[in-house]
């Protein structure tokens, strides 16, 4: 395991004062995340950067024995904000692995309650979390020259959100204090509720089963759905344009700013909201159904779509250990040698992962977190990408509009772009927007992407309800389908969490789970320095980030790079803190050679 | 303010005992956050509610949780490094998520939060419960993980974890005098949590008295009932109507639901503004706010056994009664009889004589 899949980068020798800089928790993101940093403040860029997180617990080690049937209950509490992705995706691999089906309003029913779970999730995080960020008091912290400017500017679109300027949107975005932030949050509840409707509960939810869902679906049930929709909708017709107007402001206001958070073109997007009229969960059409789901799967590399194929996206899976604190299972058993279209399976698939903890000191030029590094193998060109998922909206609507096969009216895929329909509402018209690929993957657009992905959520839930009510208004009533949980079987399911791809492989032998793993978006995100040196997309983003902030090390709160981590949505459950060693000059060395620490 | 711009009404409000009370809020439990996420979820109260004095009689609230924190890093550690010192007092120690056993390996960490400047290592979950803990003026365990250890404590688990009770020791008492308070719930039902610590706040304030807490450390008035008691479909349960597949709105007793022996308001309070919940929506009930959750309950979806006779005493007399009923719903649904067309009134009114 010493190949190297770049050639190591020539560094320009030059003496460089580095000052490490930590933030051990990042807060307002959900789990545990630590970044530590080297700064260089003369050149006003990250040096080197590491992403730790410090929370284990082990599902895939509990899970092993247990009826398979309870595969969603359990997966569910990996993570406490898109909890039902992880049921969702699990409900998908036991469907597969049972051989069943679920009625056609069962499916749009689980549609129904994953739509309102991007609706509620992208706008909490976006606008009471991520927003802060950009709010007043953060940008007179850090930057006054740009609030000052912010005061100045006129927000080009404040007839449709009104806001006069730029500097009143960040006053809004103040914490607790903020009208927009408090009716973000109330906003949030509303959602909830809409998720509450379908699934039962939230986070974890109660309706969802293998085979189907438990909801009983009166035509009460999508009257009081879709009235709190469209006040959503409404709702979306401010925040979208008032999110475009503060991002543009930043790139105007601080030339250069593309730079922040940016990384190569590398996206990831595993499909979401399957299509009931031609999932039928068998893994041996999953290429042709998968291609039907209402976001397109796909890999995106350097702006060319190289895939749309689940078949594919799932083979080329692998799981490196990379700098975490577990031992290697190359040697260990192999579950699955043949997929059931009888392509080999690698040793590094989650299917054939065996894992097992092996708590140690954190090193960084060593071993340094929880996290694994999962990797996308790219057949075409040989390198184990560290794909990354840009909090999952940039990447679901990169991978849609360029495979150009979702058109259901109210979402129009174009080839370079998606086209978002919202009809009238109670004060305003109908809308169209359009988010265009684009010229970055960076953390404006990471975050950009985000608010257009609510709106995309919410005309796909229009045409949800729409089928849906169709269903119970013809008599079709039935909501779940009986299965037998066989002896053998191996399956997976694909969906995307929130904050982007979302896998889940099992195992079962002997009407047990007898492997379980995992893969949500945050271990792609967040996933360390990998067994070929290459650095996952938390470090790869951040190290080389232009600083911007105005502040020195004495005060220095690291907003660029808040922002730049941020951007990719972290769900750890884990978080950054900010030490700085009352700014002490902690080495003055050679430039380290960047993502090269290649072990045998 | 001149004693006549004084509104008269004033007199009714009291000041709080102790002007200002901070909450040091752990997430790093063996955790997944969904506590937190879902006490913004609460309205009633509210986190704003409580944070932004909207409630009479609280004291001013300081909210210290990662997942809404404006402060990061070192900026956010401050005020748990002051509250180990004792500087930040009182306060509430609020604690999510499992604890996990530490002693049963060589080296590293489970859990942690935050990195001990001195060493560069982090700073485990347990070393902030221990420093934490007995300056507290209370304890509460949000989430059945923090409360009972939860679904990470499940057999075969690999961290040793358990809740902050098994932890501390169920007579552990407060430098105040409180036991830990459990709200128990996978994850919390929103208002559960919130009302909880506004009835704290209150005994803090000198408003209220002692929480009332039964052995399992639960609030009384939230959990005194099971999630049968408030089921809406208990009807069916008493007729003897067992639903044996899902999306039905029969009982779901023999697809799995535990309700009659689960200690949960979820059926009376829903998950949010009413709206949500288990059995009352069509999910079976598995007992997560159960100390002996989640072993005791799975698998999930099998009838649970300590069920069967008791249905199947029901259903012997249900159909009975249901009969019964039936008579009687069937002249409900019947509307008087002098209710027509005609030239005759037949409501039974006579005109009075008049003299």
């Amino acid at each position: 395991m010493s190949t190297l899949t770049h050639a190591p980068e020539e560094v320009k020798e030059k003496q460089r004062h580095l000052v490490e800089m930590n933030w051990d928790p990042i807060t307002r993101i959900v789990g545990s995340l630590g970044i530590f940093t080297k700064i260089d403040f003369e050149n006003r860029q990250v040096a080197e950067c590491h992403s730790t997180s410090s929370i284990f617990r082990g599902y895939s080690i509990f899970m092993k024995g247990k009826d398979p049937r309870d595969a969603h209950f359990i997966t569910s509490r990996i993570c406490g904000i898109c909890g039902d992705n992880h049921a969702t995706c699990a409900t998908y691999a036991q469907n597969m692995a049972f051989g069943v089906r679920p009625p056609e309003l069962g499916e749009w029913i689980v549609n129904l309650g994953e739509a309102a779970e991007y609706m509620f999730d992208h706008n909490i995080f976006q606008d009471n979390l991520v927003g802060v960020d950009f709010c007043e008091q953060m940008v007179k912290e850090t930057n006054p020259g740009v609030f000052s400017k912010a005061e100045k500017t006129s927000a080009p679109h404040s007839n449709e959100h009104g806001y006069r300027t730029i500097a009143d949107i960040m006053r809004s975005l103040n914490p607790f204090t903020g009208e927009f932030y408090r009716e973000a949050l109330q906003m949030s509840r509303m959602t909830r509720e809409m998720f509450c409707l379908m699934e039962g509960r939230h986070v974890h939810p109660s309706t969802l089963y293998p085979g189907g869902v438990g909801t009983v679906p009166t035509v009460q049930l999508f009257t009081d759905y879709v009235t709190r929709l469209m006040k959503y909708v409404e709702f979306m017709k401010k925040v979208v344009p008032l999110h475009d107007d503060l991002f543009d402001f930043f790139y105007t206001a601080l030339p250069g700013y593309e730079k922040v958070g940016q990384r190569r073109v590398q996206l990831g997007c595993w499909g979401s909201f399957n299509d009931p009229d031609a999932c039928d969960y068998t893994y041996k059409r999953m290429s042709d159904w998968g291609r039907k789901m209402f976001v397109t799967p796909g890999v995106v590399v350097d702006g060319e779509l190289v895939t749309t194929d689940l078949v594919k996206i799932n083979l080329g899976i692998r799981i490196l250990l990379g700098s975490s604190y577990y031992k290697d299972w190359e040697n260990g058993e192999t579950f699955v040698k043949t997929d059931p279209l009888g392509n080999p399976v690698d040793q590094r698939h989650p299917w054939n992962q065996t894992t097992t903890p092996k708590p140690q000191h954190r090193d960084f030029s060593d071993k340094y977190t929880w996290v694994m590094s999962p990797r996308w193998y790219n057949e075409r060109t040989g390198e184990h990408l560290a794909l990354d998922t840009g909090g999952g909206p940039i990447a679901r609507l990169w991978t849609t509009a360029l495979a150009g096969l979702v058109d259901i009216g109210y979402i129009k895929a174009t080839g370079q772009s998606v086209k978002i329909y919202l009809p009238k509402t109670v004060s305003k018209p109908e809308v169209e927007f359009e988010w265009k690929i684009p010229r970055w993957s960076n953390a404006i657009e990471r975050d950009r992407a985000r608010t257009y992905f609510q709106a995309y959520a919410a005309a796909c839930a229009l045409h949800f309800a729409e089928k849906a009510l169709h269903e119970v208004h013809a008599g079709r009533t039935k909501t779940w389908n009986d299965f037998k949980v066989p002896r053998e079987a191996i399956s997976c399911g694909f969906h995307e969490a929130v904050r982007g791809v979302l896998s889940h492989h099992v195992v079962i032998r002997d009407g047990k789970i007898a492997n379980y793993h995992p893969y949500p978006p945050t271990p792609w995100n967040a996933s360390p320095r990998d067994s070929y040196g290459t650095l996952g997309p938390y470090e790869d983003a951040v190290q080389n980030t232009p600083i911007f902030e105005e502040n020195g090390p004495e005060n220095f709160k690291g907003i660029d790079i808040m922002r730049a981590v941020r951007s990719f949505d972290p769900c750890l459950p884990c978080g950054v803190h900010m030490y700085l060693g009352g700014g002490k000059v902690l080495e003055t060395r050679h430039s380290p050679m960047f993502g090269i620490q290649a072990k045998s | 303010m001149p004693a006549e711009t004084i509104p008269y009404g004033r007199s009714t409000q009291k000041k709080p005992a102790v002007k200002e009370v901070h909450v040091i809020w752990i997430t790093a439990g063996l955790s997944c956050d969904g506590d937190s996420v879902s006490v913004t979820a609460a309205m009633q109260p509210s986190i704003e509610d409580v944070v932004l004095g909207a409630i009479p009689g609280l004291p001013k609230v300081h909210l210290h949780n990662p997942v809404l924190a404006y402060e990061v890093g070192d900026d956010f550690m401050k005020y748990w490094y002051q509250a180990a010192r004792g500087h930040l007092d009182p306060f509430v120690l609020v604690v999510e998520g499992s604890i996990p056993n530490e002693k049963i390996k060589r080296e590293g960490y489970w859990a942690a939060l935050g990195t001990d400047p001195d060493t560069g290592q982090p700073i485990t979950t347990c070393e902030w419960i221990d420093r934490l803990a007995p300056k507290a003026w209370g304890v509460v365990a949000a989430g059945t993980c923090a409360a009972y250890g939860g679904i990470h404590a499940m057999a075969g688990n690999p961290t040793g974890c358990m809740g902050l009770a098994d932890y501390l020791g169920w007579d552990w008492k407060s430098k105040a005098g409180l036991p830990i308070v459990n709200v128990p719930g996978c994850p919390v039902q929103p208002d559960n949590f919130t009302e909880t610590l506004l009835y704290l706040l209150y005994q803090a304030a000198g408003l209220a008295p002692l929480i009332p807490l039964d052995d399992r450390l639960r609030p009384k008035w939230l959990f005194g009932a099971t999630v049968h008691h408030g089921c809406d479909r208990a009807g069916y349960y008493e007729e003897g109507v067992f639903t044996h597949e899902y999306g039905k709105p029969e009982c779901l007793v023999k697809v799995g639901c535990w309700g009659p022996v689960v200690d949960c308001n979820v059926t009376k309070r829903g998950w949010m503004a009413g709206i949500g919940g288990c059995p009352n929506v069509g999910g079976i009930c598995i007992g997560c706010t159960m100390p002996g959750f989640p072993d005791k309950f799975m698998p999930f979806m099998d009838e649970p056994p300590g069920s069967r006779f008791s249905t199947t005493a029901i259903q012997s007399y249900g159909p009975a009664i249901r009969a019964l009923r039936s008579i009687t719903h069937n002249t409900t649904n019947n509307e008087p009889k002098w209710r027509k067309p005609g030239s005759k009134l037949l409501t039974g009114y006579h005109q009075p004589a008049v003299h």
